[in-house]
């Protein structure tokens, strides 16, 4: 039985995986291919997008017409299960508004006093059940920032060493897109791509408007099948020595449609046209038979033996609130950036006083999020425009990738690192917001002119969010109270944050450049652009981008991980989520860490195969 | 009758506010009227997604049957029928208000004395002008109240609170109607419904926005 509970574990399972998200779900399904034994460790509960959806369920049936709430900060019908921007009983610790003591985070979404927002869940897949599935690969410059403009820090890999990785994992979840050949936004090798799907009316609006700009339009990468994947021949390409995964991945994709182009994917997709690890890298996994999971395990701290090697990992059943152990020959942290920092500080002993592999002092730092700032407008060409149905993907179908690096290039911009630009609106489904505070353009009208003026609006409006890179620093890091626990007993985690002026600069630059779209546009910014980088700027964490912590490098003085997301320190111990990331490109990371991951997981295949760990 | 009688407004603090109301009415605290927060909570960080859920289901509603009458005839001014979707009150819009102001969060909490008092204030506003209930009266004469309060930058400063009222009454309307079925045909919303392909935009709109 895959499921199982911590009663009826193995005593000798290969590797013990902690996390069943992007990184976890890629892990384990590159193991169990393998024909590895692993065990999963989740922290939350059992949840199958199959029958758990609210496919085309409609706001009028939900609470509030299914308006965000706390408990619900990305609307009533958001996937995420157990979590959002708190976790009951699972406090973090921030700053608020500038004062100097350590307090539980509270709030629930922005506007916000805290210096850090922390969004986490607690289901089967993690975050993958929630993110936007934009799936942009970093480029040659992302790896090696520093070298091209002597700030952050290069990572001790190129794109190339990772470029048939992003081919394999966009093939196994399926990508749609196109290959457009520009600067440091890198295609996908031929064929791997699904197509991507026409344009809405407001989105070649945009595009003609920033063709007088020159900031390119074109089509998003977005991991949704706009086609049924090839599964008589992904099966084979991906794993050519494994019939038994060629068949339980072609299984598996034959039960994955296509999208049917309604019903938002961030409520999940019953239909499994989109990517979420239990739909996508689980399923195939647990058809091996090599794959166990324990659901509601909230893992607290690696164990290690005399010699200084991981054992396994200690967790708590959340049910039995019992503690208990997993023995392993390797252990892998995926369980978020922040998250796997956490376990690794709070693994101490008299061999590593100062938190498992973190002699170099690094756990918990160089935090990253991404730079956001956002600005909407009304674009009156598209009043009274004839209806049709302009669901589609239910997200983007085009985006403005980063066009100025020459510029940067050449001293010619204040600020050294790009960003790229996401836009949505139009004809959506109304909630119960969508016509709030219209007076500045109705004038106070009530009644049937009331009426008459909602469909000339309906349909008008655009909002357009500038996503940007951030340098890591080193005022941006987690560490560990050592006071206050969660209610599993663990210590829990307190944030630093402080953006410098490198991203500030860049969030009015977004700014300015929106505002100049939605003028071409023939339109009017819905507020006037904020052109303070300190105010433009989200805080950090609300892009929940999390990445950095446990960082990868060249020698183990300034460095957590090897390329291969090995810890220096502890040889049969990976970190295989965000945290070894040491740049956080504009490209939203989540198909990088795919990649990174399933790269590592054929590295520790290998050493496990020399005897090495 | 619904058990949180807490949250109604006693007469006697009805005839205060409406006092107040036509008279130092920036000087009043809003506070000092209506209960305190909700006693209800939320439905948690893992509703059932799959439920349907009606008015009252979660969280006990809050308006009294002489409000709701209020309120009903109020939403049916900002939303009347018309030859393309029906009236306000045809489609429940009250229950849907009534929801939001008994709602256990921050931001309905916050707008749940705005609303209370505010139908207490429309109520006696139209006694006070006309000697009858607002739903009662005649069209012209409920333009004539809500002429002055419909737009807050040009509302009397004794009616800037009623003014702020009627905003945020006139975007719970909307929030109620549009969300429908019913809404979406008004509007021109078409979609919620599955395609074996998306074809971007007909040639008729591709005109219209000048592409093509």
């Amino acid at each position: 039985m895959p499921f199982i509970t911590g009663t009826k574990t193995k005593p000798d399972y290969d590797v013990v995986v902690v996390g069943s998200g992007a990184a976890g779900g890629q892990t384990a399904y590159v193991l169990a291919a393998a024909g590895v034994r692993v065990l999963m460790l989740e922290a939350g509960r059992r949840y199958d997008p199959v029958i758990e959806t609210p496919m085309f369920n409609t706001n009028h049936h939900a609470p509030l017409r299914g308006v965000a709430t706390p408990d619900k900060p990305f609307g009533f019908f958001d996937a995420t299960v157990g979590g959002g921007w708190r976790v009951p009983g699972e406090p973090y610790l921030v700053k608020r508004g500038g004062a100097a003591e350590w307090v539980e985070a509270q709030d629930t979404g922005i506007p916000t006093q805290q210096n850090f927002l922390w969004w986490r869940s607690r289901m089967l897949g993690g975050r993958t059940n929630h993110w936007g599935r934009f799936s942009f690969r970093m480029g040659e410059y992302d790896f090696k920032p520093r070298r091209r403009d002597g700030l952050g820090i290069d990572w001790p890999l190129d794109y190339q060493d990772l470029a048939p990785y992003y081919d394999k994992v966009e093939r196994l979840i399926g990508v749609f897109g196109s290959n457009e050949g520009m600067e440091n936004t890198p295609n996908s090798s031929p064929g791997v791509l699904l197509p991507p799907p026409k344009p809405r009316a407001y989105e070649l609006l945009a595009k003609k408007a920033c063709a007088k700009l020159g900031v390119p339009v074109i089509p998003s990468h977005v991991a949704i099948l706009s086609q049924q994947q090839d599964f008589q021949n992904i099966p084979q390409m991906l794993h050519p020595d494994s019939p038994a995964m060629q068949k339980a991945l072609a299984e598996n994709m034959k039960t994955r449609l296509a999208c049917m182009w309604a019903t938002a994917c961030g409520r999940g997709c019953s239909i499994k046209a989109n990517y979420q690890s239990p739909t996508v890298h689980l399923p195939p996994a647990l058809a091996t038979g090599n794959l166990d999971i324990i659901t509601n395990a909230m893992a607290r701290e690696v164990s290690v033996d005399d010699a200084g090697r991981a054992t396994g990992v200690f967790y708590v059943d959340k049910e039995s609130r019992q503690d208990r152990h997993v023995k392993a020959r390797v252990v892998v942290l995926a369980a978020s950036g922040c998250e796997s920092a956490r376990i690794l500080l709070n693994s101490k002993s008299t061999q590593f006083s100062n938190g498992l592999a973190n002699s170099s002092g690094k756990v918990g730092r160089y935090l990253m999020d991404t730079v956001g700032s956002g600005l909407g407008g009304q674009i009156p060409v598209l009043e009274n425009a004839p209806p049709y149905n302009e669901d589609g993907a239910m997200t983007m179908h085009m985006y403005m990738p980063w066009w100025k690096y020459q510029e940067q290039l050449a001293g010619k911009m204040d600020f050294p690192r790009g960003y790229h630009i996401e836009f949505g609106g139009g004809r959506v489904m109304p909630e119960a917001a969508t016509f709030f505070g219209l007076e500045g353009f109705t004038g106070g009208s009530y009644g049937k002119k009331f009426k008459e003026d909602l469909r000339r609006y309906y349909g008008t409006f655009v909002y357009f969010a500038g996503r940007g890179e951030m340098i890591p620093n080193e005022d941006c890091y987690c560490e560990i109270d050592s006071d206050r626990k969660d209610t599993w007993g663990i210590p829990v985690l307190r944030f630093h944050w402080k953006w410098s002026e490198h991203e500030e600069r860049q969030a009015a630059h977004m700014q300015k450049t929106i505002a100049e779209i939605i003028e071409a546009m023939g339109g009017r910014a819905t507020s006037p652009p904020e052109l303070d980088g300190r105010k433009a700027i989200y805080p950090g964490g609300s892009i929940i981008h999390e990445v950095g912590t446990t960082c990868m490098g060249k020698d183990p003085k300034h460095s957590v991980l090897n390329q291969f997301c090995q810890a220096w320190e502890v040889k049969n111990l990976f970190v295989m989520d965000g945290g070894p990331f040491v740049s956080n490109a504009d490209k939203n990371p989540t198909l990088t860490i795919m990649a990174n991951a399933w790269r590592a997981t054929d590295y520790l295949l290998e050493e496990l195969r020399k005897g090495n760990i | 009758m619904n058990s949180n009688q807490t949250h109604r407004l006693s007469r006697r603090e009805a005839i205060q506010w409406a006092l107040a109301a036509s008279a130092a009415f920036a000087l009043l605290d809003w506070r000092a009227f209506g209960a305190g927060a909700v006693p209800a909570k939320g439905y948690g960080l893992d509703p059932d997604l799959m439920e349907s859920y009606n008015p009252g289901d979660l969280w006990p509603l809050t308006l009294t049957e002489a409000q709701r009458r209020t309120a009903t005839a109020l939403c049916d001014v900002i939303i009347p029928a018309d030859g393309k979707s029906p009236a306000a009150s045809e489609l429940h819009v009250v229950d849907f208000i009534d929801e939001w102001i008994s709602a256990p969060y921050g931001a309905q909490q916050q707008q749940r004395e705005t609303v209370v008092n505010g139908l207490i204030w429309l109520e006696s506003e139209s006694h006070r002008r006309f000697q009858k209930s607002f739903d009662q009266l005649s069209e012209a004469e409920q333009h004539a109240i809500c002429d002055d309060i419909c737009f807050a930058p040009k509302a009397a400063p004794e009616l800037k609170t009623a003014a702020t009222f009627f905003s945020v009454f006139r975007d719970l309307t909307t929030g109620g109607f549009y969300t429908t079925p019913a809404g979406w045909r008004d509007i021109g919303y078409v979609g919620n419904v599955a395609l074996a392909h998306f074809d971007g935009p007909p040639p008729e709109v591709l005109k219209y926005v000048g592409l093509m």
